[in-house]
């Protein structure tokens, strides 16, 4: 196996799961908050955040891209105050790229688990409230198991969506060898090079594998879920 | 332990306004559809919030609006039966029973899974899903999960009303069970004058977001003035009785406050309390003693109110015993034998008209 990925091309890939993987585990979390507040709740400025969430999946990736290098780069509001207060560095790192993955990602997966919960009949939540559940519990003991499925296909969507994010990462983080070159961005590169077609080609491979895969584990975990509201 | 609500609250076409206390025992919230029946049972567990008035159990403020208690509907511990079961689909039939065992009130008794399962007759299903379970098995489920969850009271919204007359029966008695051996209150909504008047020991009656009357069973449901709310076929009154003899020939004699009834027989045991409802239109008044009839069951008594409605019948009240009979006759009838109040008359009750569903125990 190894000596079919030259080093470089590892390299390309091992970032990449690991951008990718950060970046579900830190916005699932925030990820099924919005999408119950958006599903549940009537509150003021509900559009707008609805709005917000949905941006990066209709701005240009590039746009997207520069926003985060103006407001995470290290002269940016945020930027500056994460990295004097945290030391906490995106810009040109690692963890940029997993940011960028996660803000485009973001809007996959608060819409799959949007549906999810929509799913769930509100009276369950309040008869479980009457058994004297408090809102937390309810949540944990009834909505939680009832749209883990639909969590569970929303993070594989967004994983698989992170794992192919080019423009955004790119325009923020550049493309540096092991740090912030991921799969998409090596396969650019190889490009760009006499003679990098064939590295490009398995590159490619294994984005279309990762890509099935994490398609039909989705669909699978979907139908599962439908099952299990359904009461099978 | 007793139910006090006061509130009132804006509906789509009138405006909520009641007052009532719910005893111990089962009391009936009658009325029609969208006289706001379950605005106000939802207002009692917490799940809406009424706009103004208060609510009180035992003495507690669950909700006042004047001192701003909005107690939370986790922590009102009210067990509540809604119309379409509401089990947990992803947890099993032994699961949704405890599940509100854990989040109960400390230091209270509470009867165990295995009581309630059995009292339910519902030991069987444990094991099961409820995408599995019939109608009338999962609602005596949402019955044992309320039960189990310790409830200071329970709240019912026609919990009967999706199922098919076969699955009522199966259900009726459990709740007669309930009521009887457990001391808890319960308020139960129902539209059905059929089930109130085998279930509820208090009754109030709802129309159009207001309270027309309110009080024992017996005489709510045999007072001339509700027939209109009961429906001309549905009125009828509700007697205490209890089983004195099974006769060989297939009849079991009861004993009301007024003299004896005879049933075709009835598969309860001699000595147990029951109650028979009579139906206003299965009555025959007459002056005399008659003589010569089939009927077996004649109770004879004393004209307390006569009520005439719109149509050509009058509502006749007769005070047998303790107990008051409601007669509907026609208003000729009533002119002909120039009934009035205080006058002395024999009703004439054809023993077929008890139907069997109207037989409740407790």
């Amino acid at each position: 196996m190894t000596g079919w990925l030259g080093p470089e091309e590892w390299q390309a890939v091992g970032l990449s799961l690991k951008v990718s993987l950060w970046a579900i585990a830190l916005s699932l979390p925030p990820g099924i908050f919005i999408a119950y507040a958006l599903a549940r709740w009537e509150f003021r400025g509900k559009q707008v955040l609805n709005m917000l969430v949905h941006l990066p999946l209709i701005l240009p990736p590039v746009v997207t891209g520069y926003l985060l290098l103006l407001t995470f780069g290290r002269r940016g509001p945020l930027g500056a105050w994460l990295y004097e207060t945290f030391d906490l560095v995106f810009a040109f790192r690692w963890t940029g790229a997993a940011l960028a993955a996660a803000i485009m990602a973001f809007p996959l997966m608060v819409r799959a688990i949007r549906l999810a919960i929509e799913a769930v009949d509100p009276k369950l939540e309040q008869a479980a409230a009457t058994l004297g559940a408090s809102r937390v519990q309810v949540f944990s003991t009834v909505t939680l198991p009832l749209i883990l499925p639909g969590v569970i296909a929303g993070a594989v969507l967004g994983f698989a969506k992170a794992m192919g994010e080019f423009g955004a990462t790119i325009t923020f983080v550049s493309n540096i060898p092991g740090q912030t070159q991921t799969l998409p961005s090596a396969i650019y590169t190889f490009l760009q090079v006499p003679g990098g077609e064939t590295a490009a080609l398995r590159l490619v491979l294994v984005s279309v594998f990762v890509a099935m895969t994490a398609l039909a584990l989705s669909e699978i975990l979907a139908r599962r879920a439908a099952k299990r509201v359904a009461g099978g | 332990m007793s139910l006090h609500v006061e509130i009132s609250h804006p509906l789509a076409d009138f405006t909520l306004n009641v007052a009532f206390d719910a005893p111990t025992g089962i009391t009936a919230l009658y009325g029609p559809s969208g006289t706001g029946k379950t605005t106000v049972i939802n207002a009692v567990s917490g799940l809406l919030t009424p706009q103004k008035g208060h609510i009180s159990l035992s003495g507690e403020s669950l909700y006042d609006s004047d001192s701003r208690i909005n107690l939370p509907v986790h922590k009102r511990h009210l067990g509540y039966v809604f119309q379409d079961g509401r089990l947990f689909p992803h947890l099993s039939v032994r699961q949704n029973l405890t599940y509100g065992q854990r989040y109960s009130r400390p230091n209270v008794e509470s009867p165990s899974l295995d009581d309630v399962a059995d009292l339910l007759d519902i030991t069987g299903l444990l094991g099961r899903r409820p995408g599995s379970l019939s109608g009338g098995e999962k609602q005596r489920v949402a019955i044992g999960r309320a039960l189990l969850s310790r409830p200071r009271m329970l709240l019912m919204d026609e919990p009967l009303a999706a199922l098919d007359p076969a699955r009522k029966e199966e259900i009726l008695p459990y709740l007669e069970k309930m009521r009887d051996h457990t001391r808890i209150p319960i308020l139960y909504v129902s539209h059905s004058v059929a089930e109130v008047a085998r279930l509820a020991t208090w009754v109030v009656v709802l129309e159009k977001g207001r309270v027309a009357m309110s009080g024992p069973a017996e005489t709510v449901l045999s007072d001339p003035a509700m027939v209109h709310q009961l429906g001309l076929r549905e009125a009828g009154a509700v007697l205490p009785a209890s089983i004195i003899r099974h006769h060989a020939d297939g009849l079991t004699e009861l004993q009301v406050s007024g003299g004896c009834l005879f049933l075709p027989e009835m598969d309860r045991p001699v000595g147990l309390q029951t109650r028979v409802r009579v139906l206003a239109h299965d009555i025959i008044l007459s002056r005399e003693a008659p003589k010569g009839l089939s009927a077996l069951n004649i109770l004879s008594g004393d004209i307390t109110a006569i009520r005439a409605g719109g149509g050509p019948g009058v509502i006749i009240q007769i005070k047998c015993g303790e107990d008051h009979l409601l007669a509907r006759i026609t208003r000729r009838s009533a002119d002909a034998m120039a009934l009035k109040p205080g006058d002395h008359v024999y009703a004439v009750i054809k023993s077929v008209s008890i139907a069997r569903t109207d037989i409740g125990t407790g």
